[in-house]
């Protein structure tokens, strides 16, 4: 028997998700010299993710993301890695990061680190995990407990 | 030269990614990790042959100087470690494709397999407290993953139980992670060997019997070792294999690092020693007491771990370099005998004593790769395990430890007592048990396993017989491994500068 | 600041201690995630007094700083017991959907060898003298 839709939270989730997602892009950017980082906006978009899912069930989360979750996994373990070596081939030791800057017409001066590649590895990884953690724990994969073989 | 040592690590990770990135082709996730573990092999043995020529490598990750950032450290132990590890999880990744149902309906049984062996290879390797921590916690995600993997209820059982326990162990040891950091104020193990030996005595040994504590529950040793019988032997084949000769071996490796470095002694060291004989002692008899082929060898994972610890104990350049060349033996040896047990398991569905039987006329290469290793492990010339036990007993004899000495010869005739139990009850005799797979063919009829299984294990027995075959390098190197641990001047001069 | 956050990483760890001696499932990952909780606020204690932001330039030699690295250590292990926690809880979900219950069960071959320890037992002490 499917439980009832909130009207209330379906209504809440549609204004916040987006606002949420927003936040956690802001979080990963921000987080090389504010509080934030890649941890903390993954958490972040995966509360987003984790809000369709409690508002609409497994069926609303699979309708909202189109890739599989463990590509996120692989593709942020990717990024992350590859951050890495991209400084072991340019003759540098592993992991060793560098500051670019740039001097764009509007917004004056722009730094960017190259820690931000690792940063948006690790955001890639926690939204992933999370979105897999909802698809499995969430009964997405429909194991019913009086159908299982011990 | 920095490259080499990072590879180790990079290498599984990126095959790792890659195998998940590709997890529905099954042959293109093979092929990544079967190369990159093939890779990593090379590379480790490069490593020991730079070792060997220009002492204690090392590099800093992302340049941050020591002892801030991360240092990665490869001493003769690093080294010597690295080698036979890799070359035994490649060996146990070839079984496992080889075995039907390991990793065909399981897309993530490779991905986290590389993600295991890279954690491997930074715990040994990494010369930080906390980066060993963080390596670790990579290692045991992996294995907690792979230890459930199939979803039955006795997996589901006995891994929720290893789980628990490596979960408790992992808190105490960020306990006294920040413990170290309270009383020193650094987390590299370089820093900590000079900073630490100014510390009152009574603070050291608080540390240093905490951090014992710590990984003493991962190495299995007496009182800490009751999980492991109960949790290794219901994974698959392969997985119980690799954990048997690799992930206690981490654990005594830490302890080793450790008591070597951070509190060095010269003296026998009374608690390991007495902590050693328990090990022996309750493990040998543990395995006497059982039937099924599985649990006997895991309880011999545990009394094996004590002949290492009474080498450690001795505090000697001799106990030191026994304990060294004993887990390099003893890793291939372990893994061989599991993977021998698979085969016998997959030709005939079980391992209980009281079922197989008759197993050397069915399966006649089983039950000579089974007697190989078997022998080795009970310590009879000329296998690897008479030299390894060899130099351990000299060396108590040499530090005049009577008593412990005394101890592990007893242990040493009742493992090959049941070394010999396993072998009448498995492979002579007549099967007993009328409704198993061996019986319904023709009672003389030859049993065929896949060809990648074993050829897998022939390759690990080949390898122990190699071990032995070139015992005196292999044990010259030990004693340089051991001098440098004893005195680890050269450690901390390499990575401080 | 000190004897209070030590007070609290004590009463985390024993109650965290006393849930991991429970019986049922759930009970047992509560005690283990308030453990990890309470490691990880070790962690940031010893870590010393709060201060300002560590950044290189920014403050003389009589500011006094927040370390940094204890901070660095204590994300590093929260992000750590997030995977392995979530982890546990999927083994544990699954365990409830193969048995329909939340205890840990007992290894089946202890029991065993226990029973012939206690039939060797009563036999030892009935024999004919």
């Amino acid at each position: 028997m499917t439980p009832r839709r909130s009207v209330i939270l379906d209504l809440c989730v549609q204004a916040e998700f987006h606002t949420l997602l927003l936040l956690s892009l802001y979080l990963l950017f921000a987080g090389h010299n504010q509080p934030g980082g890649g941890f903390a906006g993954g958490l972040v978009a995966s509360c987003a993710f984790g809000l369709r899912f409690v508002a609409g069930g497994s069926s609303a989360l699979s309708r909202s993301i189109s890739v599989p979750a463990i590509t996120f996994l692989g593709v942020g373990m990717l990024f992350a890695i590859l951050t890495g070596c991209v400084s072991l081939l340019t003759g540098h030791e592993f992991l060793e990061s560098a500051i670019f800057s740039a001097d764009l017409m509007v917004l004056g001066t722009v730094k960017a680190s190259s820690v931000l590649f690792f940063d948006i590895g690790v955001y890639l990884v926690v939204l992933g995990m999370s979105l897999l953690l909802l698809e499995q724990l969430g009964g997405a994969d429909g194991t019913d407990p009086d159908e299982v073989q011990p | 030269m920095s490259v080499l040592l990072v590879l180790p690590i990079i290498l599984p990770l990126l095959a790792a990614a890659l195998a998940i990135v590709a997890s529905h082709h099954r042959t293109l996730q093979r092929i990544v990790a079967v190369g990159a573990l093939i890779a990593v092999a090379v590379d480790s043995a490069f490593l020991l042959a730079v070792v060997e020529r220009d002492g204690v490598q090392s590099v800093q990750m992302g340049a941050w100087p020591a002892p801030l950032g991360i240092t990665l450290v490869v001493d003769m132990f690093s080294a010597l470690m690295l080698v036979i590890s890799m070359v035994t999880v490649l060996s146990v990744l070839i079984y496992a494709i080889g075995q039907p149902g390991v990793d065909q309906d399981q897309p993530v049984f490779h991905p986290v397999y590389l993600v295991m062996t890279a954690g491997v290879a930074l715990s040994f390797t990494t010369g930080d407290l906390f980066n060993l921590f963080v390596a670790y916690e990579i290692t045991l995600a992996a294995s907690y993953v792979l230890i459930t993997l199939g979803g039955r209820r006795e997996q589901i059982r006995s891994g929720m139980t290893y789980i628990i326990i490596n979960l408790l162990a992992s808190t105490l040891f960020v306990v006294g992670i920040a413990w170290v950091y309270a009383a020193t104020g650094t987390v590299n193990m370089a820093d900590l060997a000079v900073k630490i030996a100014q510390l009152p005595s009574g603070t050291q040994t608080a540390l240093s019997m905490f951090l014992l504590v710590v990984f003493g529950i991962k190495a299995a040793i007496f009182p800490l070792f009751f999980w492991l019988p109960d949790s290794y032997p219901t994974a698959r084949m392969p997985v119980t294999a690799v954990f048997a000769g690799l992930l206690t071996k981490v654990g005594v490796y830490s302890i080793i690092r450790t008591q070597t470095l951070l509190f060095p002694q010269n003296r026998p060291s009374t608690i390991l020693l007495v902590c050693a004989g328990l090990t022996m002692a309750i493990g040998v008899l543990g395995a006497i007491a059982q039937n099924d082929m599985k649990r006997i060898l895991s309880f011999h994972i545990v009394s094996q771990i004590g002949y290492m610890i009474l080498g450690l104990g001795l505090f000697s350049v001799a106990g030191v370099a026994g304990t060294v060349f004993f887990i390099f033996h003893q890793i291939p040896v372990k893994t061989a005998l599991f993977l021998a047990t698979g085969l016998v398991e997959q030709s005939t569905g079980s391992t209980a004593l009281s079922k197989v039987g008759g197993m050397i006329r069915r399966t006649p290469l089983v039950a000579g790769l089974f007697l190989l290793a078997a022998l080795s492990l009970a310590g009879i010339p000329p296998f690897s395990g008479f030299v390894g036990k060899l130099g351990i007993i000299q060396a108590g004899f040499g530090a005049g430890e009577y008593a412990i000495v005394g101890v592990s010869l007893v242990v040493s005739l009742l493992t090959l007592f049941s070394m010999i139990k396993i072998w009448n009850g498995v492979f002579l005799g007549t099967p007993e048990d009328p409704t198993l797979r061996l019986a319904s063919a023709t009672s003389e009829e030859r049993l065929s396993t896949p060809v990648l299984m074993r050829g897998a294990t022939v390759a690990l027995v080949g390898v122990t017989l190699a071990i032995a075959l070139f015992a005196g390098t292999l044990f010259d190197l030990s004693e340089r491994a051991a001098q440098g641990l004893l005195d680890p001047s050269a450690y901390i001069q390499q990575v401080l500068g | 600041m000190s004897f209070f956050s030590a007070l609290i990483v004590a009463v985390l760890f024993s109650v965290g201690v006393y849930l991991l001696l429970q019986r049922t499932l759930s009970r047992i990952i509560l005690g283990l995630a308030l453990m990890a909780h309470s490691a990880n606020l070790l962690l940031m204690v010893v870590g010393g007094r709060a201060g300002k932001a560590p950044i290189v330039g920014a403050f003389g030699p009589e500011d006094s700083v927040a370390d940094p690295l204890p901070q660095a250590l204590a994300l590093t292990a929260i992000v750590i017991s997030f995977g392995v926690i979530a982890f546990l809880l999927a083994v544990a979900y699954r365990s409830w959907v193969l048995t329909q219950d939340d205890e840990v069960e007992d290894d089946l071959e202890d029991a065993r060898i226990a029973q012939l320890g206690e039939a060797e037992m009563r036999r030892w002490w009935s024999r004919p003298k």
